[in-house]
């Protein structure tokens, strides 16, 4: 495969054998697909009141776990893991609530943008420490998982600061009807504008030819390093997006990571990115997000112990990933 | 990924390098005294025999779980769950001990700990689920259960059984504390066992070379199974000695001991790539970050800081294995 040439020019020839080609090649998203439609059936049955409210509260919670998750997603298929995101997420929220704070609405527009810088460059220092070091990317974003929580509560000590009330009102609500939350179309957008055109450039291919295999990569004239560091650097910026998404939704920041870490490790899985690399796309975890928030909502519905939903995704996780090196194994054997 | 040119071809290396490659223990205990003796510059005329009871009190149960870090890693492997078994193993005999009582009680929380290693070793062993997501994801079954444990159990008195405070906090003639005494059967046993035994060993060999191992008539899966039980009932030990020394059963006591956990392991030289390290080196790892958080508290620095120099350090030594030992 060279860097250059466009992946999918040679699945054009007919129309049908396209179609076939797309639908084998998004089967995972597919079938999550249905599992998450089956799974808005079963919600609408045990609680026959869950409409528009849930929806926009749905949309609502799961936005940050769904940035992380897409953020994870992005170096998963450069071929590394990224353990600090909880961190960075935590870091750059704190550092946009409490330079908001007291600040008129035409400022924060320039503290949401250098919030972002700011998650770009902690992504690259990840990047790069994993570049010049050569130490396994699983060490060196654990320990930078550290540092950053650690700057996050030299910024902060404890939940404070505040957001612009248009970066509030980006996300809380519904946009034209009331079905719509705004916080799905903020989603959607920051994917559609930033990684769409980016996975069809050169970069975006290098990055997952990174993963799928380095040396081939290599020797097929892709700059492994300043790769790594660029999807790293992505990392960062969704993070950075993530961590927004929390001061924007809570009002605050709160210099203390949440779970978003281990469950973006969670959601990438479940939405069908391979841990080798070079395998998935940002699709496939976000709807993986909707379906561990989904299952944990209908959980409380069905008026069970909340923690039995932490089982329940547990299980989900495990049994997913089982199911999936089953099918991994059944094919190599054939 | 495989190194091009293995470390050992090279010529002529330094002595220092050779040192820190083949016996990282020597210049880790140095670095230990380093440590010590700068918390004597700094506290001056607190450093004595008790001061070491104190930390080594303090280093246990993070040597333990670092332990535990160790045997995965060796086979390419890492336990994520250590932290939710440990916190469960405490809180399970707290909430038994004043019902069927504290035999009972350590039954149960070891049992429980055997079932949840058991499931993470099914997992990495038989189905080939990467271990990171494997123990990730039992981590979640064990900390949900024991949260709908406690809320079970929320109507009887939970406490930490008086066995378990002597045990975890208390110190032998004021002076060696009762978990080393603990500690020192458990790690000599683990450094025979991967020293002397053929599955210490074969450890080893699945972690540097799993198909080799195979074809060499390894069992990976049945070594892996073992290995993840093993991981999880010392898991469950750290966690009495936890709970007796902090005095606290909750369910989430031992989380924020995974990462420093995983860290010791490192700063002790064992690889996460597997095949390379050892407990020794581990054990000063954990001594090393249990001074190095004490030193940071006599200074005065909040927990930000405390933080932050652990991620660098870690990010540091692991950085400076990488280039001596030209591998990861």
């Amino acid at each position: 495969m060279s860097a250059a040439s466009p992946t999918i020019d040679e699945t054009r020839s007919r129309p049908s054998e396209a179609v076939v080609d797309w639908v084998r090649r998004n089967g995972w998203t597919l079938g999550l697909l249905g599992l998450l439609a089956l799974l808005l059936i079963y919600t609408r049955m045990i609680n026959s009141n869950y409409g528009v409210a849930g929806i926009q509260a749905l949309a609502i919670s799961i936005l940050p776990l769904a940035l992380a998750a897409v953020a994870q997603a992005i170096c998963v298929i450069s071929g590394g893991i990224d353990l600090s995101i909880g961190s960075m997420m935590a870091l750059t929220s704190v550092f946009a609530a409490a330079n908001m704070q007291g600040q008129s609405e035409e400022f924060a527009v320039a503290i949401v943008l250098a919030t972002l810088v700011f998650g770009l460059l902690l992504g690259a220092i990840n990047g790069s420490l994993i570049v010049v070091t050569r130490v396994p990317d699983i060490v060196v974003t654990l320990a930078m998982a550290f540092v950053w929580g650690g700057s996050a509560l030299l910024v902060l000590k404890t939940p404070a600061g505040g957001s612009a009330a248009w970066l509030k009102n980006l996300v809380l609500g519904p946009i034209g009807v009331d079905w719509i939350p705004k916080a799905a179309i903020v989603l959607l957008v920051i994917v559609a504008v930033i990684w769409f055109p980016l996975r069809r450039s050169r970069l975006g291919l290098s990055i997952y030819a990174i993963g799928s295999n380095q040396l081939a990569a290599f020797r097929s004239g892709v700059p492994i390093g300043r790769t790594k560091i660029t999807a790293y650097a992505l990392t960062g910026l969704f993070s950075a997006f993530a961590g927004l998404s929390l001061t924007a939704s809570t009002g605050i920041g709160n210099p203390v990571p949440g779970p978003y870490t281990l469950m973006s490790v969670a959601a990438v899985v479940l939405g069908g990115v391979s841990l080798a690399g070079g395998r998935g796309g940002v699709f496939g975890p976000i709807v993986g997000v909707v379906i561990l928030q989904l299952v944990q909502i209908d959980l409380a519905f069905m008026s069970l112990d909340p923690n039995l939903s932490l089982v329940t995704q547990g299980l989900i996780l495990i049994g997913v990933v089982m199911f999936g090196s089953l099918l991994q194994w059944r094919r190599s054997r054939r | 990924m495989t190194p091009l040119t293995h470390a050992s071809e090279r010529r002529d290396p330094t002595n220092w390098r050779r040192l820190l490659r083949e016996r990282p223990i020597i210049p880790l205990s140095a670095l230990l005294l380093v440590l010590v003796a700068t918390y004597a510059v700094v506290r001056p005329g607190v450093v004595n025999a008790d001061w070491a009871g104190v930390m080594l009190r303090a280093a246990v149960p993070l040597a333990i779980l670092a332990g535990c870090q160790t045997l995965t890693m060796l086979t390419g492997g890492i336990d994520l769950s250590v932290g939710a078994v440990a916190s469960m193993a405490g809180f399970v005999v707290a909430s038994l001990v004043s019902g069927p009582g504290f035999e009972v009680g350590l039954l149960v929380a070891l049992g429980a700990a055997l079932l949840a290693g058991l499931l993470t070793g099914i997992g990495v062993g038989i189905f080939r689920v990467h271990p990171l997501i494997m123990s990730l994801g039992v981590s979640f079954v064990v900390l949900g259960l024991a949260n709908a444990w406690q809320i079970i159990m929320v109507q009887s008195s939970t406490g930490v059984p008086p066995e378990l405070r002597t045990i975890g906090s208390e110190r032998l003639g004021q002076l060696i504390p009762y978990s080393f005494l603990v500690f020192l059967p458990l790690a000599g046993l683990l450094l025979i066992g991967l020293r002397r035994t053929g599955y210490g060993r074969m450890l080893y060999a699945v972690g540097d070379n799993p198909v080799a191992a195979r074809l060499a008539g390894a069992r990976s899966w049945q070594v892996l199974v073992v290995l993840y039980v093993l991981s999880a009932l010392m898991a469950a030990i750290a966690g009495f000695l936890l709970s007796g020394l902090t005095n606290v059963a909750s369910v989430t006591l031992a989380n924020s001991l995974v990462l420093p956990s995983v860290a010791a392991a490192v700063i002790g030289g064992t690889s996460i790539f597997g095949g390379r390290g050892g407990l020794g080196g581990t054990m000063v790892g954990a001594l090393i970050l249990t001074i190095i958080s004490a030193l940071l508290t006599a200074l005065g620095q909040p927990e930000a800081v405390r933080q932050v120099l652990f991620g660098s350090i870690i990010v540091a030594v692991a950085a400076l294995y990488a280039r001596v030992t030209g591998e990861a």
